[in-house]
């Protein structure tokens, strides 16, 4: 078995060979099935994009119509007087107070999340004991369960700690929550940091805590990413645990935001269809300016 | 004998793992927030409480209720026919487009960025575009002319649940083809020129090593799926309220409903209890098939 994994050469391998050396290789040769043209592929991808881009296309078109246009236009048509009204109604309709309570919750829950899943990544990957597997175990057990079946308890342990309607009744379960997949993708990750780093870093005298931030994070650093914009992504776009644990305007956040806002304005669809573009232009502002860190952090987060 | 004890005494320090408390906050955490409530809502199940006042024993009285309500039924076939439509939907779909995506050419690269575009959107705000879309006097389909896309979809009770699996592919494939994408770059390239000099052909080479070597990436993938068919609620809570009537009131909704409409949260209780089983056993089953646990070999296959 072993040999038969040494034997197929690669024509890269057949090119270095001396005898090769001054030869130009034939390019084409070289190429493997998936760079050359791929006609059936590019028909799929292409009609893949039209699929994702209509909706988008429409209702960024419809928001910046009036109510008089909206029900006399072609609503596939650009508006003939393109109106920002729609956002200036949304905009007047507490929006920011409803981006600061998404804002405190995504972060209040993202950085405290990561803090404890790195340390518990940690312990996980460079320790030893039953005591560790077990948790190890119970993480991995998280990620098959469908956590929000446990809303009806965390209701009532929330009411019960008077944090009903607050803030802080959507940071702490978002937490728990994003724990077995942060656990999981970062201990991944740290299996790969070579044992004599740690070792060498042991021998002159480092404690674990140390080891930890001075050699696991800048180590992990990646992963630390993904994991960050993974679950801030979930926690900024979170709907069930604000429906159930909060109530006032004063705790609303934004998915839930668009939700009121479409039962107060069911007859306006283009201030309606405005709130959701204003809604999702944050994330794609940062998803425009850090594109590149955000898709292969996740790409390598999820395929190891 | 005190040397000995000193390299001893070294050695273990040199060996000795960090302290497993180091775990301990991440632990609580999730013991708090998730072990407890998945106990809790057991012991809720068997209790009577409107949300508000006392909760009170009650037996196996909520149970019979769910068990012979004809509605729990309707829910869990809504919930397995929206998991394998969308699964039989979104597999192949993302599959194909992760590798579509995987070589590395200018304008796939640029169609890729904004395939991940439906991934920044909130459940809920996908929900209320698709509304405005599907409508029939001022959505997609007037606006293009197609009579055939005139419909009232999300009135059609024969419709609705297509519509919402079609609505679920738009929002999810463009995650899992980033799952692929990521599982299709992992794979050797000698092997690809391997199978060049053999003469292997695109669809071959697709057959014999790209599906192959995805075979971890198709578990996780699958899992998240289906597992994850449970973060439709939003989605479809916002489309559709479960309706019309009970066409699209699946497992989660109808918890949901029960529990915080109703004020019925003993039944409610019983029906998270009936998700996490199924949650579970479709989990386990899933691992199953892939045969071993895949975090024992990282390093292994690259």
């Amino acid at each position: 078995m072993a040999t038969e994994i040494q034997l197929p050469t690669s024509p890269a391998d057949v090119v270095r060979r001396p005898g090769n050396a001054g030869r130009r290789p034939n390019r084409r040769t070289a190429r493997t099935a998936r760079q050359r043209p791929n006609f059936l592929g590019g028909l799929g991808g292409w009609a893949w994009l039209a699929f994702i881009i209509i909706p988008v296309y429409y209702v960024v078109v419809t928001s910046l119509k009036n109510q008089a246009g909206f029900f006399t236009s072609n609503p596939m048509m650009p508006p003939t007087e393109p109106t920002l009204d729609n956002y200036k109604l949304v905009l007047e309709n507490d929006f920011a107070k409803y981006f600061m309570n998404s804002l405190i919750v995504t972060v209040g829950s993202v950085v405290p999340g990561l803090f404890v899943a790195f340390m518990a990544a940690y312990a996980i990957v460079r320790g030893k004991g039953r005591f560790l597997n077990w948790t190890n175990n119970l993480f991995l057990l998280g990620l098959a369960i469908p956590l929000h079946a446990t809303i009806i308890p965390i209701y009532w342990m929330i009411t019960r700690a008077h944090l009903y309607d607050t803030l802080l009744a959507l940071v702490l379960p978002s937490i728990a929550f994003a724990i077995p997949i942060s656990v999981l993708i970062l201990s991944n990750f740290m299996r790969d940091v070579p044992n004599e780093l740690f070792e060498s870093m042991r021998l002159d005298g480092c404690s674990d805590w140390a080891m930890m931030w001075r050699l696991a994070l800048p180590m992990t650093k990646p992963a630390v990413i993904t994991v960050g914009i993974y679950n801030a992504l979930h926690v900024w776009n979170g709907f069930l645990f604000p429906l159930i644990l909060t109530q006032s305007p004063s705790t609303r956040v934004l998915p839930l935001s668009l939700w009121t806002f479409q039962g107060e304005f069911s007859v306006n669809i283009p201030a309606v269809l405005a709130s959701v573009v204003l809604a999702t232009l944050p994330l794609l502002v940062i998803y425009v300016i850090a594109r590149r860190q955000l898709l292969s952090g996740l790409t390598a987060g999820f395929s190891k | 004998m005190a040397v000995s004890v000193t390299t001893r005494a070294s050695r273990r320090t040199l060996e000795r793992g960090p302290s497993g408390w180091l775990a301990a906050p991440a632990l609580v955490f999730f013991l708090l927030f998730a072990i407890i409530p998945l106990f809790g809502v057991l012991f809720l199940s068997f209790t009577r409480w409107d949300g508000l006042g006392e909760i009170t024993l009650d037996g196996l009285s909520s149970w019979t209720t769910v068990l012979t309500d004809p509605i729990t039924g309707n829910a869990l076939l809504v919930t397995a026919k929206i998991m394998f439509f969308s699964f039989i939907v979104q597999a192949p779909i993302s599959l194909l487009l992760g590798v579509f995506t995987a070589a590395g050419q200018k304008y796939r690269a640029a169609l890729a960025v904004l395939y991940f575009v439906p991934l920044l959107l909130s459940s809920a705000a996908v929900a209320i575009a698709f509304k405005a879309l599907l409508d029939p006097n001022f959505g997609l389909g007037p606006g293009l002319g197609l009579p055939l896309l005139t419909q009232d979809w999300l009135g059609n009770s024969d419709l609705v649940l297509f519509v919402v699996v079609f609505v679920i592919a738009w929002q999810f494939v463009p995650f899992h083809t980033l799952i692929y994408q990521g599982g299709v770059r992992q794979i050797p390239t000698s092997l690809y020129e391997a199978a060049q000099i053999d003469g292997a052909g695109r669809i071959q080479q697709f057959f014999s090593i790209t599906l192959p070597q995805l075979k971890y990436t198709i578990i996780t993938s699958s899992t998240l799926m289906v597992v994850g068919s449970l973060a439709y609620f939003d989605l479809i809570f916002v489309l559709t309220a479960g309706g019309p009537g009970y066409a699209t009131r699946l497992l989660p909704l109808h918890m949901y409903l029960t529990g915080f409409k109703a004020n019925d949260m003993g039944a409610a209780s019983a029906l998270g209890v009936i998700l996490v089983v199924i949650g579970l056993v479709l989990a386990l089953l899933l691992q199953r098939l892939g045969g071993k646990n895949r975090n024992d070999s990282q390093l292994e296959g690259a």
